[in-house]
């Protein structure tokens, strides 16, 4: 039986693969829709200012509304060898 | 004031029209005075899936536009006592539906109906909105697979925040029903198991309907799957109505039905 368990548990059903895909997406786009609509131009404009000091693209930029809009968490993640110069 | 249904799922061909057919037949087989409403202006089958195609004679859009009365273009199923169909459109576009025209249809008929169902056109532009705007229900239909489980949350977005119910600062009451399922496949990883659809969507499961081959015979036949009452899917529609009108059914049909001679000389697998 563990012998058996093991072959089994190596191989990930094309279900499970489906299920954790959708888990990611749907909470995503959950999230999407909970946000105000203002948030991608926003999102848009605050990485315009960004890119003009340092190299960004969009996936570097995180922006999170907490539920009654009073807190604006900004994450950018900076390229690694430039940024400071 | 009758209940207003809307079955709706985002992504198409994943069964509404069945469904809608069987629900709507099913309420009506229950002693319940139903009206299904085709919502697909320009792709109408609700017709042909109840086979009253060639009855029809005036449609909603006419109603809306008053080129003919409600009891005009109401069509009387000639099965089932108490079952009647209002046909789309087949000739113009979907922007011939107005929330209005809509809205007064709806009020008319539920003076004499107890349910109304409304078949929505796939998608989530304005033939399904208005679909869903009016309703107090959805039973939203999924297909076990990954792009309808999307739709289907995407659907449960709109009827959240876009509904009627939902601008009044309500709720529309969301029913879960899995259709096409293969527990054969489930059981062999192949496909999402109605666990994995329930925990992705988070909404109460209203029945569970197995892929049958008794859908499409059916369909060639222009009658609702519920009227072939021996049939897996039928049973299955039959259980699901049970439910919505409150009983308490155990769920059929998510085992592998039939052992192959390997499983029964060597007994149960896991």
């Amino acid at each position: 039986m563990g012998i058996l368990s093991y072959f089994r548990s190596k191989k990930q059903t094309s279900a499970s693969v489906a299920k954790e895909r959708l888990q990611v997406l749907v909470a995503y786009e959950r999230n999407q829709r909970t946000q105000p609509e203002y948030l991608p131009q926003m999102q848009q404009e605050i990485l315009a200012v960004i890119a003009r000091y340092v190299d960004v693209s969009v996936d570097d930029v995180q922006i999170n509304l907490d539920e009654d809009c009073s807190i604006l968490e900004l994450n950018v993640t900076l390229p690694e060898h430039r940024g400071q110069d | 004031m009758a209940e207003i249904i809307v079955v709706t799922s985002g992504k198409g061909g994943v069964g509404k029209t069945t469904s809608s057919a069987a629900i709507g037949t099913g309420l009506a087989l229950r002693g319940h005075k139903t009206v299904l409403v085709d919502f697909d202006v320009g792709l109408r089958n609700l017709d042909l899936i109840m086979g009253c195609e060639r009855r029809v004679v005036f449609d909603l859009v006419n109603v809306i536009n008053e080129e003919a009365t409600l009891n005009q273009a109401l069509i009387r199923d000639k099965r089932t006592e108490g079952l009647y169909i209002l046909p789309a459109s087949q000739t113009r576009d979907k922007d011939a539906l107005t929330q209005d025209g809509v809205e007064r249809v709806l009020k008319e008929l539920s003076e004499t109906f107890d349910y109304i169902v409304c078949d929505s056109p796939a998608g989530i532009e304005r033939g399904a909105h208005l679909a869903l705007y009016f309703a107090d229900t959805a039973i939203v239909v999924t297909n076990p697979e990954v792009s309808s489980v999307r739709d289907s949350d995407r659907i449960l977005g709109v009827l959240q925040s876009k509904s009627r119910k939902a601008e009044d600062g309500g709720q529309v009451r969301e029913h879960l029903l899995l259709t096409r399922y293969n527990p054969s496949r489930v059981q062999a990883g192949e496909m999402l198991s109605v666990e994995d659809v329930r925990e992705i969507l988070a909404i109460p499961l209203l029945g569970v309907i197995p892929e049958s081959e008794a859908v499409l015979k059916a369909s060639n036949q222009g009658q609702p799957v519920v009227l072939d009452d021996a049939s897996d899917a039928g049973q299955a529609y039959l259980d699901a109505i049970g439910r919505f009108l409150g009983e308490e059914r155990e769920h059929r049909f998510l085992e592998v039905q039939r052992k192959g001679l390997f499983s029964r000389v060597f007994g149960r697998k896991g």
